[in-house]
Protein backbone atom coordinates (compact mmCIF):
# COMPACT_ATOMS: atom_id res chain seq x y z
CA UNK A 1 0.00 0.00 0.00
CA UNK A 2 3.13 2.25 0.31
CA UNK A 3 2.13 3.14 -3.42
CA UNK A 4 -1.33 5.04 -2.33
CA UNK A 5 1.00 7.14 -0.47
CA UNK A 6 4.28 7.70 -2.91
CA UNK A 7 5.94 10.97 -1.98
CA UNK A 8 4.24 12.89 -4.84
CA UNK A 9 0.59 12.02 -3.20
CA UNK A 10 2.33 13.61 0.18
CA UNK A 11 3.88 16.37 -0.94
CA UNK A 12 1.12 17.74 -2.64
CA UNK A 13 -1.34 17.23 0.33
CA UNK A 14 0.89 19.04 2.84
CA UNK A 15 2.02 21.41 0.27
CA UNK A 16 -0.49 22.04 -2.33
CA UNK A 17 0.40 24.79 -5.23
CA UNK A 18 -2.94 25.56 -5.95
CA UNK A 19 -4.64 26.01 -3.04
CA UNK A 20 -6.85 28.82 -2.52
CA UNK A 21 -10.04 30.55 -4.05
CA UNK A 22 -10.29 33.07 -7.02
CA UNK A 23 -12.23 35.66 -6.96
CA UNK A 24 -13.90 37.28 -9.36
CA UNK A 25 -13.67 34.12 -11.31
CA UNK A 26 -15.28 32.24 -14.50
CA UNK A 27 -16.25 29.41 -13.71
CA UNK A 28 -16.40 27.74 -9.74
CA UNK A 29 -17.99 24.71 -8.69
CA UNK A 30 -18.18 22.37 -5.64
CA UNK A 31 -19.59 19.23 -3.92
CA UNK A 32 -19.04 16.41 -1.46
CA UNK A 33 -17.81 12.90 -1.43
CA UNK A 34 -20.43 11.27 0.86
CA UNK A 35 -18.14 8.41 2.05
CA UNK A 36 -15.21 10.33 3.35
CA UNK A 37 -16.86 13.19 3.73
CA UNK A 38 -14.17 15.43 0.83
CA UNK A 39 -15.66 18.66 -0.19
CA UNK A 40 -14.06 20.10 -2.83
CA UNK A 41 -14.32 23.45 -4.74
CA UNK A 42 -12.58 24.73 -7.94
CA UNK A 43 -12.18 27.94 -9.30
CA UNK A 44 -11.46 28.84 -12.57
CA UNK A 45 -10.39 32.06 -14.64
CA UNK A 46 -10.49 31.57 -18.56
CA UNK A 47 -8.98 34.23 -21.29
CA UNK A 48 -10.27 35.30 -23.98
CA UNK A 49 -9.63 32.33 -26.41
CA UNK A 50 -11.02 29.64 -24.01
CA UNK A 51 -8.12 28.68 -22.40
CA UNK A 52 -7.53 28.24 -18.70
CA UNK A 53 -5.36 31.29 -17.40
CA UNK A 54 -5.67 30.80 -13.64
CA UNK A 55 -7.10 27.94 -11.74
CA UNK A 56 -7.50 26.89 -7.91
CA UNK A 57 -9.23 24.48 -5.59
CA UNK A 58 -10.03 24.87 -2.14
CA UNK A 59 -11.55 22.21 0.50
CA UNK A 60 -10.81 19.33 2.85
CA UNK A 61 -10.94 15.49 3.04
CA UNK A 62 -8.26 13.13 2.83
CA UNK A 63 -5.00 13.13 0.94
CA UNK A 64 -6.05 11.45 -2.18
CA UNK A 65 -8.79 13.62 -2.92
CA UNK A 66 -6.63 16.88 -1.73
CA UNK A 67 -3.32 16.05 -3.54
CA UNK A 68 -5.93 15.02 -6.87
CA UNK A 69 -7.07 17.94 -7.04
CA UNK A 70 -4.02 19.65 -6.71
CA UNK A 71 -2.44 17.92 -9.25
CA UNK A 72 -5.61 18.43 -11.68
CA UNK A 73 -6.11 22.04 -11.11
CA UNK A 74 -2.18 21.80 -12.48
CA UNK A 75 -2.38 19.74 -15.46
CA UNK A 76 -5.27 21.91 -17.05
CA UNK A 77 -3.44 25.39 -16.70
CA UNK A 78 -3.52 26.77 -20.83
CA UNK A 79 -5.92 24.32 -21.39
CA UNK A 80 -9.49 25.07 -23.41
CA UNK A 81 -12.36 24.30 -22.24
CA UNK A 82 -13.24 21.57 -25.18
CA UNK A 83 -10.25 19.71 -23.74
CA UNK A 84 -10.88 19.98 -20.11
CA UNK A 85 -14.46 18.81 -20.65
CA UNK A 86 -12.50 15.38 -22.66
CA UNK A 87 -10.68 14.40 -19.41
CA UNK A 88 -11.35 10.88 -17.86
CA UNK A 89 -10.99 9.18 -14.94
CA UNK A 90 -7.89 7.61 -16.35
CA UNK A 91 -6.20 11.01 -17.11
CA UNK A 92 -6.67 11.53 -12.97
CA UNK A 93 -4.82 7.82 -12.37
CA UNK A 94 -2.24 8.49 -14.68
CA UNK A 95 -1.77 12.29 -12.75
CA UNK A 96 -1.66 10.05 -9.11
CA UNK A 97 -0.15 7.04 -10.57
CA UNK A 98 -1.52 4.42 -8.50
CA UNK A 99 -4.46 2.01 -8.77
CA UNK A 100 -7.24 2.44 -6.47
CA UNK A 101 -9.93 0.02 -5.66
CA UNK A 102 -14.06 1.39 -5.95
CA UNK A 103 -14.03 2.98 -2.29
CA UNK A 104 -11.17 5.80 -2.44
CA UNK A 105 -11.72 5.95 -6.68
CA UNK A 106 -14.14 8.14 -5.62
CA UNK A 107 -11.93 10.09 -3.47
CA UNK A 108 -9.79 10.43 -6.50
CA UNK A 109 -12.31 11.24 -8.63
CA UNK A 110 -13.99 14.09 -6.85
CA UNK A 111 -11.90 16.94 -8.08
CA UNK A 112 -12.71 15.79 -12.00
CA UNK A 113 -16.61 15.69 -10.89
CA UNK A 114 -16.46 19.12 -9.85
CA UNK A 115 -14.13 20.23 -12.52
CA UNK A 116 -16.79 18.95 -15.16
CA UNK A 117 -19.75 20.36 -13.80
CA UNK A 118 -18.35 23.60 -13.53
CA UNK A 119 -17.05 23.54 -16.96
CA UNK A 120 -20.00 21.53 -18.27
CA UNK A 121 -21.95 24.96 -16.17
CA UNK A 122 -24.07 21.93 -14.56
CA UNK A 123 -26.85 23.10 -11.86
CA UNK A 124 -25.57 19.44 -10.14
CA UNK A 125 -22.34 17.28 -10.13
CA UNK A 126 -23.01 13.64 -11.66
CA UNK A 127 -20.81 10.25 -11.99
CA UNK A 128 -21.70 10.40 -15.46
CA UNK A 129 -18.49 12.80 -15.72
CA UNK A 130 -16.22 10.27 -14.54
CA UNK A 131 -17.81 7.31 -16.03
CA UNK A 132 -15.66 6.77 -18.56
CA UNK B 1 -25.86 -23.30 -29.23
CA UNK B 2 -25.10 -25.95 -27.15
CA UNK B 3 -27.39 -28.42 -25.63
CA UNK B 4 -28.78 -28.54 -22.27
CA UNK B 5 -27.10 -31.81 -20.73
CA UNK B 6 -29.53 -32.46 -17.81
CA UNK B 7 -26.73 -34.84 -16.56
CA UNK B 8 -24.44 -32.38 -16.27
CA UNK B 9 -26.83 -29.64 -15.20
CA UNK B 10 -28.15 -31.68 -12.30
CA UNK B 11 -24.61 -32.54 -10.84
CA UNK B 12 -23.80 -28.70 -10.37
CA UNK B 13 -27.14 -28.97 -8.18
CA UNK B 14 -26.50 -30.65 -4.64
CA UNK B 15 -30.25 -30.46 -3.73
CA UNK B 16 -30.93 -32.37 -6.65
CA UNK B 17 -29.06 -35.58 -5.03
CA UNK B 18 -31.31 -35.72 -1.74
CA UNK B 19 -34.10 -38.25 -1.36
CA UNK B 20 -37.52 -37.39 0.53
CA UNK B 21 -37.81 -40.32 2.15
CA UNK B 22 -35.36 -43.91 1.81
CA UNK B 23 -35.33 -44.57 -1.82
CA UNK B 24 -37.64 -41.39 -2.94
CA UNK B 25 -35.33 -39.12 -4.60
CA UNK B 26 -36.78 -35.73 -5.22
CA UNK B 27 -38.41 -34.22 -8.39
CA UNK B 28 -38.44 -30.70 -8.10
CA UNK B 29 -41.20 -29.25 -9.89
CA UNK B 30 -41.41 -26.02 -8.70
CA UNK B 31 -39.39 -23.61 -9.76
CA UNK B 32 -41.59 -20.84 -10.85
CA UNK B 33 -41.89 -20.29 -6.83
CA UNK B 34 -38.23 -20.89 -6.48
CA UNK B 35 -35.29 -22.16 -8.37
CA UNK B 36 -32.49 -24.34 -6.77
CA UNK B 37 -28.94 -23.21 -6.53
CA UNK B 38 -26.01 -24.39 -8.19
CA UNK B 39 -22.88 -24.97 -6.35
CA UNK B 40 -20.94 -21.94 -7.68
CA UNK B 41 -23.90 -19.72 -6.55
CA UNK B 42 -23.38 -21.26 -3.03
CA UNK B 43 -20.10 -20.84 -2.72
CA UNK B 44 -19.65 -17.14 -4.05
CA UNK B 45 -21.99 -16.37 -1.39
CA UNK B 46 -19.65 -18.73 0.71
CA UNK B 47 -16.70 -17.42 0.02
CA UNK B 48 -17.16 -13.63 1.01
CA UNK B 49 -18.49 -14.57 4.52
CA UNK B 50 -15.25 -16.69 5.37
CA UNK B 51 -12.82 -14.42 3.05
CA UNK B 52 -13.33 -11.19 2.52
CA UNK B 53 -16.42 -10.24 4.91
CA UNK B 54 -16.84 -6.21 5.43
CA UNK B 55 -19.49 -3.75 4.68
CA UNK B 56 -19.48 -1.65 1.55
CA UNK B 57 -18.76 1.43 0.47
CA UNK B 58 -17.90 3.24 3.31
CA UNK B 59 -14.56 1.27 4.93
CA UNK B 60 -10.84 1.53 3.16
CA UNK B 61 -9.80 -1.48 4.48
CA UNK B 62 -8.64 -4.56 2.23
CA UNK B 63 -11.59 -6.37 3.21
CA UNK B 64 -14.35 -3.40 2.79
CA UNK B 65 -12.69 -2.91 -0.85
CA UNK B 66 -13.23 -6.07 -2.15
CA UNK B 67 -16.32 -6.34 -0.98
CA UNK B 68 -17.15 -3.16 -2.39
CA UNK B 69 -15.48 -4.76 -5.88
CA UNK B 70 -17.69 -8.37 -5.62
CA UNK B 71 -20.56 -6.66 -4.60
CA UNK B 72 -20.12 -3.64 -7.97
CA UNK B 73 -19.18 -6.08 -10.18
CA UNK B 74 -22.19 -8.32 -9.68
CA UNK B 75 -24.06 -5.02 -10.82
CA UNK B 76 -22.25 -4.69 -13.93
CA UNK B 77 -22.87 -9.07 -14.43
CA UNK B 78 -26.42 -8.00 -14.16
CA UNK B 79 -26.42 -5.10 -16.60
CA UNK B 80 -24.51 -7.43 -18.84
CA UNK B 81 -27.00 -9.95 -18.37
CA UNK B 82 -30.08 -8.17 -19.67
CA UNK B 83 -28.58 -5.62 -22.02
CA UNK B 84 -29.11 -2.45 -19.65
CA UNK B 85 -26.53 0.68 -21.05
CA UNK B 86 -24.38 1.23 -17.84
CA UNK B 87 -24.48 -0.82 -14.21
CA UNK B 88 -25.94 2.87 -12.87
CA UNK B 89 -29.36 1.37 -14.24
CA UNK B 90 -29.29 -1.34 -11.74
CA UNK B 91 -30.69 -0.91 -8.06
CA UNK B 92 -30.80 -3.89 -5.91
CA UNK B 93 -33.86 -4.37 -3.96
CA UNK B 94 -35.12 -7.53 -2.22
CA UNK B 95 -37.10 -9.08 -5.14
CA UNK B 96 -39.60 -8.17 -7.78
CA UNK B 97 -42.28 -7.02 -5.26
CA UNK B 98 -39.95 -4.46 -3.56
CA UNK B 99 -38.82 -3.36 -7.13
CA UNK B 100 -42.50 -2.69 -8.25
CA UNK B 101 -43.22 -1.01 -5.07
CA UNK B 102 -40.26 1.45 -5.17
CA UNK B 103 -41.71 2.46 -8.87
CA UNK B 104 -45.17 2.74 -7.46
CA UNK B 105 -43.91 4.68 -4.52
CA UNK B 106 -41.09 6.87 -5.94
CA UNK B 107 -42.27 7.63 -9.51
CA UNK B 108 -45.91 7.02 -9.15
CA UNK B 109 -45.84 9.66 -6.20
CA UNK B 110 -43.69 12.26 -8.10
CA UNK B 111 -46.34 11.56 -11.35
CA UNK B 112 -49.37 9.94 -10.89
CA UNK B 113 -52.61 12.55 -10.02
CA UNK B 114 -56.38 12.33 -9.59
CA UNK B 115 -58.20 10.91 -12.47
CA UNK B 116 -54.64 9.14 -14.36
CA UNK B 117 -54.79 5.83 -14.98
CA UNK B 118 -52.89 2.97 -14.83
CA UNK B 119 -52.81 -0.38 -17.12
CA UNK B 120 -52.38 -3.70 -16.03
CA UNK B 121 -53.60 -6.92 -16.77
CA UNK B 122 -55.86 -9.76 -15.49
CA UNK B 123 -53.16 -12.11 -15.81
CA UNK B 124 -50.90 -10.42 -12.85
CA UNK B 125 -49.25 -11.91 -9.68
CA UNK B 126 -50.45 -9.93 -6.89
CA UNK B 127 -47.00 -8.40 -6.88
CA UNK B 128 -48.01 -6.17 -9.69
CA UNK B 129 -51.75 -5.38 -8.49
CA UNK B 130 -51.36 -4.57 -4.75
CA UNK B 131 -49.08 -1.87 -5.14
CA UNK B 132 -50.76 -0.13 -7.76
CA UNK B 133 -54.37 -0.63 -5.62
CA UNK B 134 -52.35 1.07 -3.24
CA UNK B 135 -50.89 3.83 -4.54
CA UNK B 136 -54.33 4.51 -6.88
CA UNK B 137 -56.36 4.47 -3.60
CA UNK B 138 -53.85 7.21 -2.16
CA UNK B 139 -54.27 9.45 -5.45
CA UNK B 140 -57.17 8.36 -6.82
CA UNK B 141 -56.65 6.64 -9.84
CA UNK B 142 -58.03 4.93 -12.51
CA UNK B 143 -56.99 1.03 -12.47
CA UNK B 144 -58.17 -0.60 -15.97
CA UNK B 145 -57.28 -3.90 -16.85
CA UNK B 146 -56.14 -5.41 -20.49
CA UNK B 147 -58.26 -8.83 -20.92
CA UNK B 148 -57.42 -12.90 -20.94
CA UNK B 149 -58.92 -14.53 -23.39
CA UNK B 150 -60.34 -18.01 -22.35
CA UNK B 151 -56.87 -19.67 -24.17
CA UNK B 152 -54.76 -17.74 -21.78
CA UNK B 153 -53.46 -15.17 -24.01
CA UNK B 154 -53.92 -11.47 -23.56
CA UNK B 155 -56.65 -9.36 -25.88
CA UNK B 156 -54.87 -6.86 -27.45
CA UNK B 157 -57.66 -5.40 -29.01
CA UNK B 158 -58.86 -3.96 -25.24
CA UNK B 159 -55.29 -2.75 -24.97
CA UNK B 160 -55.57 -0.64 -27.80
CA UNK B 161 -59.13 0.67 -26.66
CA UNK B 162 -57.64 0.87 -23.01
CA UNK B 163 -54.07 3.29 -24.79
CA UNK B 164 -57.21 5.73 -26.19
CA UNK B 165 -57.00 7.18 -22.68
CA UNK B 166 -53.88 7.77 -22.69
CA UNK B 167 -52.68 5.92 -18.84
CA UNK B 168 -50.01 7.00 -17.52
CA UNK B 169 -48.14 3.67 -16.94
CA UNK B 170 -48.51 0.27 -18.00
CA UNK B 171 -47.18 -2.35 -16.32
CA UNK B 172 -47.32 -6.22 -17.11
CA UNK B 173 -46.26 -9.56 -16.42
CA UNK B 174 -43.38 -10.58 -19.61
CA UNK B 175 -44.40 -14.47 -18.78
CA UNK B 176 -47.57 -15.58 -16.27
CA UNK B 177 -46.80 -17.59 -13.42
CA UNK B 178 -50.15 -19.27 -13.78
CA UNK B 179 -50.39 -19.87 -17.30
CA UNK B 180 -46.85 -19.44 -18.30
CA UNK B 181 -48.27 -16.99 -21.45
CA UNK B 182 -44.73 -14.83 -22.87
CA UNK B 183 -47.14 -11.64 -23.28
CA UNK B 184 -45.67 -9.95 -26.71
CA UNK B 185 -43.81 -7.34 -24.74
CA UNK B 186 -41.95 -5.25 -27.41
CA UNK B 187 -45.58 -4.50 -29.20
CA UNK B 188 -47.25 -3.98 -25.69
CA UNK B 189 -44.67 -1.38 -25.05
CA UNK B 190 -44.30 -0.31 -28.01
CA UNK B 191 -48.15 1.09 -28.68
CA UNK B 192 -47.66 1.86 -24.97
CA UNK B 193 -44.81 4.27 -25.82
CA UNK B 194 -46.97 5.49 -29.08
CA UNK B 195 -49.82 6.83 -26.17
CA UNK B 196 -47.37 8.41 -24.37
CA UNK B 197 -47.37 5.72 -21.41
CA UNK B 198 -44.56 4.53 -19.25
CA UNK B 199 -43.90 1.01 -18.79
CA UNK B 200 -42.68 -1.13 -16.17
CA UNK B 201 -42.45 -4.94 -16.85
CA UNK B 202 -42.91 -7.78 -14.42
CA UNK B 203 -39.60 -10.46 -15.22
CA UNK B 204 -39.41 -12.33 -12.64
CA UNK B 205 -40.41 -15.37 -14.89
CA UNK B 206 -39.35 -14.09 -17.92
CA UNK B 207 -35.67 -12.85 -17.30
CA UNK B 208 -34.69 -16.42 -15.42
CA UNK B 209 -35.93 -18.25 -18.36
CA UNK B 210 -35.79 -16.49 -21.48
CA UNK B 211 -33.12 -13.85 -22.73
CA UNK B 212 -34.20 -10.78 -21.80
CA UNK B 213 -32.67 -7.08 -23.58
CA UNK B 214 -34.39 -4.31 -21.77
CA UNK B 215 -32.55 -1.74 -24.57
CA UNK B 216 -34.61 -4.13 -27.50
CA UNK B 217 -37.92 -4.17 -25.53
CA UNK B 218 -37.38 -0.60 -25.11
CA UNK B 219 -39.20 -0.95 -21.14
CA UNK B 220 -38.75 1.93 -19.13
CA UNK B 221 -38.67 -0.15 -16.10
CA UNK B 222 -38.39 -3.88 -15.27
CA UNK B 223 -38.38 -6.35 -12.69
CA UNK B 224 -37.41 -9.33 -11.21
CA UNK B 225 -36.02 -11.47 -8.26
CA UNK B 226 -32.77 -13.45 -8.32
CA UNK B 227 -33.98 -16.44 -6.38
CA UNK B 228 -36.17 -17.77 -9.04
CA UNK B 229 -32.91 -17.88 -11.69
CA UNK B 230 -30.53 -19.91 -9.21
CA UNK B 231 -29.52 -16.97 -7.23
CA UNK B 232 -29.96 -16.94 -3.87
CA UNK B 233 -33.71 -14.97 -1.43
CA UNK B 234 -32.92 -11.29 -0.51
CA UNK B 235 -32.33 -9.58 -3.83
CA UNK B 236 -33.87 -8.75 -6.89
CA UNK B 237 -33.55 -5.85 -9.23
CA UNK B 238 -34.90 -2.88 -10.80
CA UNK B 239 -34.32 -1.61 -14.12
CA UNK B 240 -34.83 1.71 -15.09
CA UNK B 241 -33.97 4.27 -17.45
CA UNK B 242 -31.32 6.56 -16.23
CA UNK B 243 -33.34 9.64 -17.30
CA UNK B 244 -35.81 8.41 -15.29
CA UNK B 245 -34.16 6.99 -12.32
CA UNK B 246 -32.62 10.48 -12.11
CA UNK B 247 -35.99 11.99 -11.57
CA UNK B 248 -37.29 10.27 -9.05
CA UNK B 249 -37.16 11.22 -5.57
CA UNK B 250 -35.78 8.61 -3.46
CA UNK B 251 -37.78 5.33 -2.10
CA UNK B 252 -36.60 4.93 1.51
CA UNK B 253 -33.83 6.91 3.80
CA UNK B 254 -30.71 5.99 5.43
CA UNK B 255 -27.16 5.45 4.89
CA UNK B 256 -25.67 4.90 1.51
CA UNK B 257 -28.29 7.10 -0.05
CA UNK B 258 -27.37 10.43 1.13
CA UNK B 259 -25.07 12.96 0.02
CA UNK B 260 -24.75 15.05 2.55
CA UNK B 261 -27.09 15.00 5.82
CA UNK B 262 -27.91 18.20 7.89
CA UNK B 263 -30.17 18.14 11.22
CA UNK B 264 -33.43 18.92 9.16
CA UNK B 265 -32.57 17.98 5.59
CA UNK B 266 -30.73 15.81 3.31
CA UNK B 267 -29.29 15.82 -0.28
CA UNK B 268 -29.55 12.58 -1.99
CA UNK B 269 -27.17 10.46 -3.29
CA UNK B 270 -26.73 9.78 -7.12
CA UNK B 271 -28.09 6.34 -8.96
CA UNK B 272 -28.28 3.75 -8.32
CA UNK B 273 -26.72 4.64 -4.24
CA UNK B 274 -30.19 6.53 -4.47
CA UNK B 275 -32.35 4.00 -4.29
CA UNK B 276 -30.15 1.31 -1.75
CA UNK B 277 -30.71 3.04 1.59
CA UNK B 278 -28.52 1.00 4.60
CA UNK B 279 -26.44 -2.00 4.65
CA UNK B 280 -28.12 -4.33 1.68
CA UNK B 281 -27.87 -7.91 0.96
CA UNK B 282 -24.10 -7.91 0.44
CA UNK B 283 -23.87 -11.86 -0.01
CA UNK B 284 -27.17 -12.19 -1.96
CA UNK B 285 -25.97 -9.69 -4.54
CA UNK B 286 -22.23 -11.31 -5.18
CA UNK B 287 -24.85 -14.98 -5.08
CA UNK B 288 -26.79 -13.21 -8.02
CA UNK B 289 -23.78 -12.06 -10.00
CA UNK B 290 -22.61 -15.79 -9.71
CA UNK B 291 -26.32 -17.11 -10.59
CA UNK B 292 -26.14 -15.10 -14.06
CA UNK B 293 -22.76 -16.15 -14.85
CA UNK B 294 -23.88 -19.71 -14.21
CA UNK B 295 -26.99 -18.81 -16.42
CA UNK B 296 -24.71 -17.68 -19.39
CA UNK B 297 -22.44 -20.24 -19.00
CA UNK B 298 -25.05 -22.79 -20.18
CA UNK B 299 -26.66 -20.16 -22.42
CA UNK B 300 -30.13 -18.36 -22.42
CA UNK B 301 -31.10 -20.03 -25.12
CA UNK B 302 -30.37 -23.28 -24.25
CA UNK B 303 -32.77 -23.15 -21.23
CA UNK B 304 -35.27 -21.54 -23.06
CA UNK B 305 -34.84 -24.24 -25.36
CA UNK B 306 -34.71 -27.11 -22.67
CA UNK B 307 -37.82 -25.50 -21.17
CA UNK B 308 -40.04 -25.66 -24.55
CA UNK B 309 -38.89 -29.49 -25.08
CA UNK B 310 -39.92 -29.89 -21.47
CA UNK B 311 -43.23 -28.07 -21.93
CA UNK B 312 -44.43 -29.42 -24.89
CA UNK B 313 -43.47 -33.09 -23.25
CA UNK B 314 -45.59 -32.40 -20.33
CA UNK B 315 -48.42 -31.12 -22.20
CA UNK B 316 -48.51 -33.93 -24.39
CA UNK B 317 -48.53 -36.38 -21.31
CA UNK B 318 -51.09 -34.32 -19.30
CA UNK B 319 -53.89 -34.13 -21.69
CA UNK B 320 -53.83 -37.83 -21.92
CA UNK B 321 -54.96 -38.25 -18.38
CA UNK B 322 -58.65 -38.34 -18.16
CA UNK B 323 -60.04 -35.38 -16.03
CA UNK B 324 -57.32 -32.97 -16.11
CA UNK B 325 -57.82 -29.43 -17.72
CA UNK B 326 -54.96 -27.57 -18.22
CA UNK B 327 -54.94 -23.74 -18.09
CA UNK B 328 -52.94 -21.33 -20.71
CA UNK B 329 -52.00 -21.70 -23.95
CA UNK B 330 -50.91 -24.09 -26.43
CA UNK B 331 -46.76 -24.67 -26.01
CA UNK B 332 -45.51 -22.39 -28.58
CA UNK B 333 -46.74 -19.84 -26.54
CA UNK B 334 -45.52 -20.29 -23.32
CA UNK B 335 -42.64 -21.22 -20.65
CA UNK B 336 -42.74 -24.30 -18.08
CA UNK B 337 -45.40 -23.46 -16.22
CA UNK B 338 -48.71 -25.96 -16.60
CA UNK B 339 -50.92 -25.32 -14.42
CA UNK B 340 -54.24 -27.82 -14.32
CA UNK B 341 -56.82 -29.04 -12.22
CA UNK B 342 -57.87 -32.91 -11.93
CA UNK B 343 -61.56 -33.37 -11.60
CA UNK B 344 -63.14 -33.54 -8.51
CA UNK B 345 -59.92 -34.00 -6.94
CA UNK B 346 -58.74 -30.43 -5.04
CA UNK B 347 -55.21 -29.33 -5.65
CA UNK B 348 -54.03 -29.19 -2.17
CA UNK B 349 -54.95 -32.92 -2.56
CA UNK B 350 -53.20 -33.64 -5.53
CA UNK B 351 -49.79 -31.84 -4.38
CA UNK B 352 -50.10 -33.77 -1.02
CA UNK B 353 -50.68 -37.05 -2.66
CA UNK B 354 -47.66 -35.99 -4.99
CA UNK B 355 -45.39 -35.73 -2.60
CA UNK B 356 -45.13 -38.81 -1.02
CA UNK B 357 -43.51 -40.03 -3.80
CA UNK B 358 -41.15 -36.93 -3.91
CA UNK B 359 -42.58 -34.23 -6.35
CA UNK B 360 -42.84 -30.75 -5.17
CA UNK B 361 -45.50 -28.88 -6.95
CA UNK B 362 -47.74 -25.86 -5.84
CA UNK B 363 -51.27 -25.62 -5.10
CA UNK B 364 -53.14 -22.74 -4.77
CA UNK B 365 -54.06 -19.62 -6.03
CA UNK B 366 -50.25 -18.81 -6.83
CA UNK B 367 -50.53 -14.84 -5.53
CA UNK B 368 -52.93 -14.70 -8.26
CA UNK B 369 -56.55 -14.70 -6.98
CA UNK B 370 -58.04 -12.78 -9.85
CA UNK B 371 -57.23 -14.67 -12.83
CA UNK B 372 -58.14 -17.46 -10.95
CA UNK B 373 -61.75 -15.88 -10.77
CA UNK B 374 -61.49 -15.31 -13.89
CA UNK B 375 -61.69 -18.94 -14.95
CA UNK B 376 -63.85 -19.38 -12.23
CA UNK B 377 -61.87 -21.66 -10.23
CA UNK B 378 -60.11 -21.74 -6.16
CA UNK B 379 -57.06 -23.60 -7.12
CA UNK B 380 -55.02 -25.31 -9.61
CA UNK B 381 -52.34 -27.58 -9.17
CA UNK B 382 -49.01 -26.19 -10.97
CA UNK B 383 -45.59 -28.26 -12.33
CA UNK B 384 -42.86 -25.78 -13.55
CA UNK B 385 -39.90 -26.63 -14.98
CA UNK B 386 -36.17 -25.59 -15.33
CA UNK B 387 -32.45 -26.53 -16.93
CA UNK B 388 -32.37 -29.31 -14.63
CA UNK B 389 -36.07 -30.98 -15.49
CA UNK B 390 -35.87 -34.18 -16.98
CA UNK B 391 -38.55 -36.15 -19.08
CA UNK B 392 -38.32 -38.87 -16.33
CA UNK B 393 -39.70 -36.64 -13.91
CA UNK B 394 -42.11 -35.63 -16.00
CA UNK B 395 -43.44 -39.05 -16.82
CA UNK B 396 -42.97 -39.62 -12.50
CA UNK B 397 -45.65 -36.73 -12.03
CA UNK B 398 -47.64 -38.58 -14.57
CA UNK B 399 -47.92 -41.84 -12.58
CA UNK B 400 -48.28 -39.50 -9.46
CA UNK B 401 -51.81 -38.54 -11.35
CA UNK B 402 -53.01 -41.63 -11.59
CA UNK B 403 -52.33 -42.97 -8.55
CA UNK B 404 -54.14 -39.84 -6.60
CA UNK B 405 -57.35 -40.70 -8.87
CA UNK B 406 -56.82 -44.18 -7.69
CA UNK B 407 -56.79 -42.79 -4.27
CA UNK B 408 -59.86 -40.93 -4.96
CA UNK B 409 -61.50 -43.73 -6.75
Amino acid sequence: MEDLYRELIIDRYKNPLYRGTLDPNDITFQDDNPLCGDHIQIDLRVNGDGRVQEGTFDGHGCAISQASADLLVESIMGKTLEEVKQLTKQDVLDLLGIELGPVRLKCALLSLKVLKAGVYGLGEASDDLIEA
Amino acid sequence: MKPINTDEIRADFPILRREIAPGVPLIYLDSTATSQKPDTVIQAMDQYYRVYNANIHRGVHTLAEEATAAYEKARETVADFIGAGSAREIIYTRNTTEAINLVAMTWGRANLQSGDTVVLTEMEHHSNLVPWQLIAAERNLKLEFIEVTPNGLLDLDSYRKLLQDHPKLVAFAHISNVLGTINPAKEIIALAHQAGSVTMVDAAQSVPHIQVNVQDLDTDFLAFSAHKMCGPTGIGVLYGKKQLLDGMPPFMGGGDMIKRVYLRTFAPNEVPHKFEAGTPAIAEAIGLGAAVRYLQSVGMEAVAQHEHEMISYALERLEEVPGVKIFGPTADKKGGVASFTLSGIHPHDVAQILDRDGIAVRAGHHCAMPLHDKFNITATTRASFYLYNTTHEIDQLIEGLYKVKQIFG
